[in-house]
């Protein structure tokens, strides 16, 4: 008994000693534990608090509106409002085509739409919402929320939408906006402005919209939220408006440019009307056009297809990028190149055989007609677009002269417009052929240079600058589109200011005489008298026309029986009132044949609506439709209008 | 005890906070609560004899259960711990956690003063056993702690120092074997412990955020219902494993010191009793279970602190969750029980 009481003592000995070492092991890791709350919690609570602010503090921007575009009486090209779309994110939907199938049966969703939609998905991360369908309307709206629970990862946004009220007026001069690709925000990021793009989806790809980008899009604001860890915005914090971005005020007028673009009807072609004293841009015209609003929120496969396919081609931005040979409009310019040479002034005058030949060569450079002009003198020359007395001119004043004066007029170089994309044209050297073609520069090749044929090409733009400088007396001033940039916030307006590009000293006496040959070009004689027929302002003006497809020696072009689109193109230059220019315009129809009788009457629309207000009288399909080929014979047309 | 309802009090507070103060979420505690006070009693009024007795066939169940397990378990998230019984869900590894104690301190009782080599053989293979198929389902937390428990008994039954010293040492020589047998999930865990940005959105993430959680707690911490990385869900698990994250960073440094405190005051309690417990069976079943708690405190908050591996261990007395409460509290019970019975079995 007293043994297995020692026993019993010695074993709960024991057991307390353990229980003792046990005791002291859990104080000791209660102890490692207290050292560790100690060293989070006091020794590097700084570190942790600035960890959860980070953790529970997001910066959200808030999209500026983007500036409005108004035409010069305030009439809108471009505006916002606000959408609902439905947008999925791939990367939060588990079957993506059994999602659209249902979103189908709840709200109608076309083909068009799951194109589109297929397109941005191939072009954004998966985490990135696209749009499924846009504009929803307000019961599709309510429906789908109602069904939202069934979608986890569709949601309606509601999203500031760029529009065009007036669809396909003008759209190759107000652009458009679409969706910001890796290659924008490759700009983005080199321009410095990329941290101002947080959260826009959307920024100018075309024409004003692209060119004042920076000042329509405007900057955007933060707020800074409280989020949860799935990044919903709890409550806000503190915020910082956006800045809405700057309203552009056109120069352009609606009216007139749909009076112009109304002109050409069916036809392919470019007009652009300059202030000749402010370098304002009063009409900018490529046609056909196409409607920007298509292109807002990606295109689909389907309009593209048949827009950029389209043998029209309404995607070039022609008075910008289309690119011709200047033709007989060439001419006034190779004349004041002449005159300030000091060759053919009054009274030099040439009698005209019908064709030029060079020293010690049989080939003839055939004037338009056959049979020559008779006695010609500059004025004479200009007015009935003599060919060979531009031939002998400019074979005298040699190419190098010829390019390097008429360079003054903007040829060869852009003309800095606020439209990106300019083509500079091309005013044809011998050391640019070597370069071009390591070919020596012939002879004959300045001869045709002197009528606007040849290697050079002009584009509308700067066929109309040139004019507009020809009508300023030599002043270039620089063109623009937009006069005025009116605070987004303040409205206040500041104006842009006239910049002279370039200037050139001509001899008045010079000038006189090339602005009576070309306003004779519309009255009784010229090659445009029935643009100026009734014209209660003087018109100084030039025909031209340009061949598309070349002719041999001694084949003669026959416009009869020919494809239309080899048909030659028409062109048109003009300013008015010929003794104080407020407007200089240049006119190109494609495959118009002549300047005179296509070009022209366009041109005097514009004119008379710009100088005097006047609506064009409704006509018998005499432009509104191509020409038919049996129309050339109408009587109030002379042979002199037929050609340029 | 007083100890006890204190932080049965503070869970519930604090449990509110972390489910986003979903109110219902307390009455289902609550009633998990009532539960486990009702096995408490329960417990509490079974004489340590009768424990004694029933250690056996409860072992036996218990394996059974775990085989069957292993055999017909339904699998979630990747685990087979839950036997479905058609009317209810069990997990049989839970009841082991009480069954294995018992069943050890009923072995090395009938083995009283003859401590051989060949009892503490015999013992660990009792403990390996259930060990070794609940580390199977996979359930690596679970199977740690039922090791931990059954080796409180080996070791306060008399285990020699030398064989624990050559156990641990062989421990350690055997960690890279053991390393190779962890399932993948397992090793990242151990790795992410050890650097826990390696994958900070992944497998680190419930680390770095609940580390975080705790630093930005300060001294004295947010305040309840304050805590940003509670409230806005930075904190995933709050309401379980991690609960104690949210008590951290709501009631700071010296919240972290009270519930240690207190966890320290109900440990020296189970270890006073065990050590006033008349005979071999209650002693070591007191001692293993006041142990087995420590062990459970001390690895959720070494984890959601950082110093362990995650491992899925809930925080005794704070993490919601009927089944380990219902354990939990049946082991306070079975600590009563043998506390009001010492002077019984004495006479």
């Amino acid at each position: 008994m007293v043994a297995e009481l020692k026993n019993y003592i010695h074993e709960q000995y024991y057991f307390r000693l353990r229980l003792g070492v046990a005791g002291l092991i859990v104080l000791s890791l209660f102890t490692l534990l207290a050292f560790r709350f100690y060293y989070l919690q006091i020794l590097h609570y700084d570190h942790y608090q600035t960890l959860a602010e980070n953790n529970r503090i997001s910066l959200v921007p808030t999209i500026p509106n983007r500036g409005l575009i108004l035409d010069k009486n305030g009439v809108v090209l471009a505006h916002n409002f606000f959408v609902y779309t439905l947008e999925i994110t791939p990367s939060k939907v588990k079957n993506l085509d059994s999602t659209i199938a249902e979103l189908g049966q709840l709200i109608e969703v076309s083909s068009q739409d799951k194109k589109r939609f297929k397109k941005f998905r191939e072009q954004s991360h998966s985490f990135e919402s696209a749009p499924i369908r846009t504009h929803l309307n307000e019961i599709e709206a309510a429906k789908f929320a109602v069904n939202h629970f069934r979608f986890p990862g569709v949601e309606i946004k509601s999203r500031l939408f760029r529009h065009y009220p007036l669809g396909k007026l003008g759209s190759h001069m107000v652009g458009y906006i679409g969706r910001i690709n890796d290659k924008d925000i490759e700009n983005l990021k080199k321009d410095g402005v990329y941290s101002n793009y947080k959260g826009s989806d959307h920024i100018g790809k075309s024409g004003l919209e692209q060119f004042y980008e920076q000042q329509l899009h405007g900057v955007t604001g933060f707020q800074q939220v409280e989020i949860d860890a799935d990044g919903h915005a709890v409550r806000v914090l503190s915020s910082n408006a956006p800045i809405p971005g700057d309203n552009l005020i056109l120069s352009a007028d609606s009216k007139l440019q749909e009076i112009a673009e109304t002109a050409f009807g069916e036809r392919r072609g470019a007009l652009v009307a300059i202030n000749p004293k402010t370098g304002e841009v009063l009409t900018y015209v490529s046609q056909p056009t196409f409607n920007p609003n298509l292109f807002v929120d990606g295109i689909d496969s389907e309009n593209w297809k048949l827009l950029n396919e389209s043998l029209d081609k309404p995607l070039i931005n022609r008075p910008l990028r289309g690119i011709y040979p200047p033709g007989s409009t060439f001419k006034p310019f190779v004349a004041l190149a002449g005159l300030e040479a000091g060759k053919r002034n009054p009274p030099f005058s040439i009698q005209d055989g019908g064709f030029f030949t060079l020293a010690g060569s049989s080939h003839r450079y055939r004037d338009w007609k056959p049979s020559g002009h008779g006695m010609v003198d500059m004025q004479k020359a200009i007015t009935v677009s003599c060919d060979t007395f531009f031939y002998g001119l400019a074979m005298e004043l040699g190419i190098e002269r010829l390019t390097s004066f008429v360079s003054h007029f903007g040829f060869g170089r852009k003309s800095d417009l606020d439209i990106k994309g300019e083509i500079g044209g091309l005013l044809p050297t011998p050391e640019w052929k070597k370069r071009r073609y390591k070919q020596p520069w012939y002879p004959g090749e300045t001869v045709i240079v002197g009528i606007g044929q040849g290697y050079t090409l002009v584009t509308p733009l700067q066929l109309a600058q040139a004019t507009a400088i020809l009508a300023n007396n030599g002043v270039a001033m620089k063109p623009h589109l937009v006069t005025k940039i009116q605070n987004g916030l303040t409205g206040k307006q500041v104006d842009i200011q006239a910049i002279v590009q370039d200037r050139v000293e001509l001899n008045p006496e010079n000038m006189a005489i090339v602005k009576r040959g070309m306003v004779d070009v519309t009255l009784p004689g010229g090659t445009a008298a029935s643009v100026g027929a009734n014209a209660p302002y003087s018109i100084a003006a030039k025909t031209g026309t340009a061949q598309v497809i070349g002719i041999k020696q001694n084949e003669k072009y026959n416009e009869h029986g020919m494809n239309e689109r080899h048909l030659d193109h028409a062109l048109f230059i003009a300013f008015a009132p010929a003794e104080d220019p407020t407007i200089a315009v240049a006119v190109i129809v494609e495959n118009g044949r002549h300047g005179g009788s296509t070009a022209g009457p366009i041109a005097r629309k514009v004119m008379d609506y710009y100088l005097l207000g006047k609506m064009p009288a409704i006509e018998p399909s005499a432009v509104a439709a191509p020409v038919p080929a049996s129309a050339t014979g109408t009587a109030t047309i002379t042979e002199e209008e037929l050609h340029d | 005890m007083a100890c006890l309802f204190f932080a049965l009090l503070l869970s519930l507070f604090v449990l509110y906070s972390a489910s986003g103060q979903d109110i219902t979420r307390i009455y289902a505690q609550g009633f998990n609560v009532l539960a486990a006070l009702g096995a408490m009693w329960l417990a509490a009024n079974i004489s340590p004899l009768n424990l004694e007795r029933a250690a056996r066939p409860l072992y036996i169940l218990g394996m059974l259960l775990l085989i069957a397990v292993a055999l017909f378990g339904t699998i979630s998230h990747g685990a087979r711990r839950w036997l479905n019984l058609g009317f209810m869900q069990i997990q049989p590894s839970e009841l082991m956690r009480i069954a294995v104690p018992m069943m050890l301190a009923w072995y090395f009782a009938s083995r009283e003063g003859k401590s051989s080599a060949s009892n503490f053989v015999i013992g660990s293979l009792l403990l390996a056993f259930p060990v070794a198929l609940i580390m199977k389902q996979p359930d690596l937390g679970t199977s740690l702690l039922i090791a931990s428990s059954g080796f409180y008994v080996l070791f306060l039954a008399g285990l020699s120092w030398r064989f624990l010293l050559v156990a641990s040492a062989s421990l350690l020589a055997l960690m890279p074997v053991f390393w190779s047998l962890l399932h993948d999930y397992q090793r990242k865990r151990i790795e992410i412990l050890f650097d826990p940005t390696q994958d900070p959105l992944g497998a680190g993430y419930h680390t770095i955020q609940a580390i975080i959680a705790i630093g930005s707690g300060g001294s004295a911490g947010k305040g309840w219902l304050n805590g940003t990385q509670t409230q806005l869900d930075f904190l995933p698990e709050r309401t379980t494993d991690f609960i104690f994250a949210v008590f951290s960073e709501e009631f700071g440094f010296l919240g972290n010191m009270l519930l240690l405190t207190l966890f320290s005051l109900i440990i020296a309690r189970g270890l006073v009793i065990a050590s006033q417990a008349q005979n071999t069976f209650s002693r070591l079943l007191a001692g293993s279970i006041t142990l087995n708690f420590f062990s459970y405190a001390f690895v959720n908050m070494g984890m959601v602190s950082g110093i362990l591996p995650v491992v899925g261990v809930p925080l005794p007395l704070i993490s919601y969750g009927g089944t380990s409460l219902v354990t939990l509290y049946l082991g306070f019970g079975i600590l009563m029980s043998i506390h009001t019975h010492k002077k019984l079995v004495a006479t």
